[in-house]
């Protein structure tokens, strides 16, 4: 049985459909992505796969509960950290914990194995109050708070969104940890560069999905030709490619360009040559494999 | 020198005990993209603040734009455009309300706003989007629009707070043109992200670690200097070397 079972799922505010005909599955212990830019409806399938929220149409389930009438079973059952921080401000980190393991009838000694590794460095501040923590310590607290009544399916809502790029790796060894223990993880982020992290990805813009496969599975259908190239004047570099024939999208990628070639013809070398002659020093044109970067901004044009 | 638009020297920041910004010192140039890296609570926020004008530093001087951040707070705050991802136009506004608003508030007459709202409109080719309420628009173009209307009174540098977050890769790099324009006009940016790539976009980077300074040069120079390929590696290297719990 999948973990998650969404099946044409429907939602609109007012005029705008958030979602439309959403359908996925995710299997145990599988860690799934949900990548995609602010907008796009990650947040609102969140909601309804939470049971926060009524599909207008469609049906989805969690463990093989069905979210509009088993949502009471559900909420035992799923862990959730939504986007914006969500604990009690004016209570400890510790007086947090244990509050949210007696809402699900439990305790922070029975499952402190569980958290143990995310809750450990915010021991010796279990007595400030949550709201003075920093932005790292008020995530790990989050996560703990989400786990702490060990449910099988964890959903996190851009969990690393206006994170450095340090923690933001220290997070995603916290849930590769998470994994191991079998626990089935829903994480929606718009870093692209996170998806290579999860097991399957769903590639989500403007309530749809464009594609739902393994990283490696996207990557690799990648039908373009695509190349890097750089001199030592990229902005004029960028409106002289911008312009070139045979040549079909042309966008930063930190210190290269990347550009996609119509011209089967056209060879890195010739088009090296042609930089250099039109007054471009240190060019450099090589092929390049595509990023998930580079997927999804061909899948959205 | 004239073509110095943000200086400081020493400059300083403590809460009660707390160094959040500890004696920095640099300067930053006339049309320069200047990016200002460094871990979640490393001092980025405490020390933008002061540097516009809205906190007193503990001690060391700093200018921006000609003026004094201590003694003339209000001076630098009419010479700088601000615009964060967290708070930029009003979203029960209509988009030629808010450039209005903004107009007004740094202090451009009627015509001038009048005539100047039809250029921006049209630049970013949002004419059919004039009476359109910005919450309705999609994030990517709202924060197009903000950035524009954060350098309608055409100050001499402006802010940028992580200003791409969440947004699409298409509209993050179209984003970045407009920062380059700007750059080209003659207007400094300086600009704080979280995405490395945006790190190699600019002229020049800071790094802060622990309320310091701990490096800054051309991205190019950074990569020389730690031998690595990316600036993703430079600021691993450098912000793994942080004391300062967060």
């Amino acid at each position: 049985m999948a973990a998650i079972s969404v099946n044409k799922i429907s939602k609109s505010y007012r005029n705008i459909r958030a979602l439309q005909e959403i359908s996925f599955e995710v299997k145990p212990g599988e860690l799934f992505g949900i990548i995609g830019p602010d907008g796009a409806g990650k947040t609102t399938l969140f909601r309804i796969l939470t049971t926060l929220m009524v599909p207008e149409e469609g049906t989805a389930t969690v463990n093989g509960l069905d979210v509009v009438t088993d949502y009471k079973e559900i909420r035992k059952q799923v862990g959730y950290m939504p986007g914006r921080f969500s604990l009690y401000q004016d209570m400890t980190v510790e007086e947090n914990l244990s509050f949210f393991a007696t809402l699900f009838g439990t305790t922070v000694r029975e499952n402190y194995d569980l958290v143990k590794d995310i809750y450990q460095p915010l021991e010796k501040f279990k007595t400030r109050r949550a709201g003075k923590l920093s932005g790292g310590m008020k995530q790990k607290l989050a996560l703990s708070c989400a786990l702490i009544h060990k449910p099988s399916v964890l959903f996190l809502d851009e969990p690393t969104t206006g994170v450095d790029p340090v923690s933001r790796k220290d997070f995603w060894e916290m849930l590769r940890r998470l994994k191991k223990q079998g626990i089935t993880i829903v994480v929606s982020t718009p870093y692209m560069d996170e998806a290579v992290l999860c097991d399957r990805i769903g590639l989500i813009r403007e309530g749809e999905f464009m594609r739902i496969a393994t990283p490696q599975e996207i990557i690799g259908s990648y039908q373009e030709i695509l190349w890097a190239v750089r001199s030592s004047k990229m902005s004029a570099l960028l409106a002289e490619l911008r312009t070139f024939e045979g040549i079909k999208s042309c966008f930063s990628f930190g210190d290269t360009l990347h550009i996609t070639v119509s011209n089967e013809q056209l060879l890195p070398a010739t088009l090296k040559s042609i930089l250099e002659n039109n007054g471009h020093t240190d060019v450099d044109v090589y092929p390049i494999q595509a990023t998930i970067e580079d997927c999804y901004m061909l899948l959205a044009k | 020198m004239d073509n110095i638009v943000i200086e400081t020297d020493l400059l300083t920041k403590r809460f009660g005990n707390f160094t959040a910004v500890d004696q920095i010192s640099f300067q930053v140039t006339k049309g320069e993209i200047f990016g200002f890296l460094g871990a979640n609570g490393a001092g980025k926020t405490t020390a933008m603040r002061m540097l516009c004008g809205l906190s007193i530093p503990t001690s060391g001087t700093g200018t921006v734009a000609g003026y004094d951040i201590t003694k003339q707070s209000e001076m630098v705050k009419r010479n700088i455009g601000y615009m964060s991802q967290k708070f930029s136009l009003y979203e029960d506004l209509k988009v030629w309300e808010n450039i209005r608003l903004y107009g007004g508030i740094y202090g451009l007459n009627e015509k001038e706003i009048a005539e100047k709202t039809d250029r921006l409109l049209q630049t970013l080719q949002f004419e059919s989007e004039r009476n359109t309420m910005v919450k309705s628009l999609p994030l990517g173009w709202k924060q197009k629009l903000a950035f524009s209307v954060a350098i309608f009174h055409e100050p001499k540098i402006v802010f940028l707070d992580e200003p791409t977050g969440g947004v699409d890769p298409v509209t993050r790099r179209q984003f970045w043109e407009l920062i380059y324009e700007a750059s080209d006009r003659g207007i400094t940016v300086f600009v704080t992200t979280h995405y490395m790539d945006e790190a190699e976009y600019c002229h020049r980077v800071s790094i802060m670690v622990d309320g310091r300074i701990e490096a800054l040069d051309s991205p190019k120079n950074l990569k020389q200097q730690y031998g690595v390929k990316n600036m993703q590696e430079v600021f691993y290297h450098l912000a793994q070397t942080a004391k300062r719990g967060d």
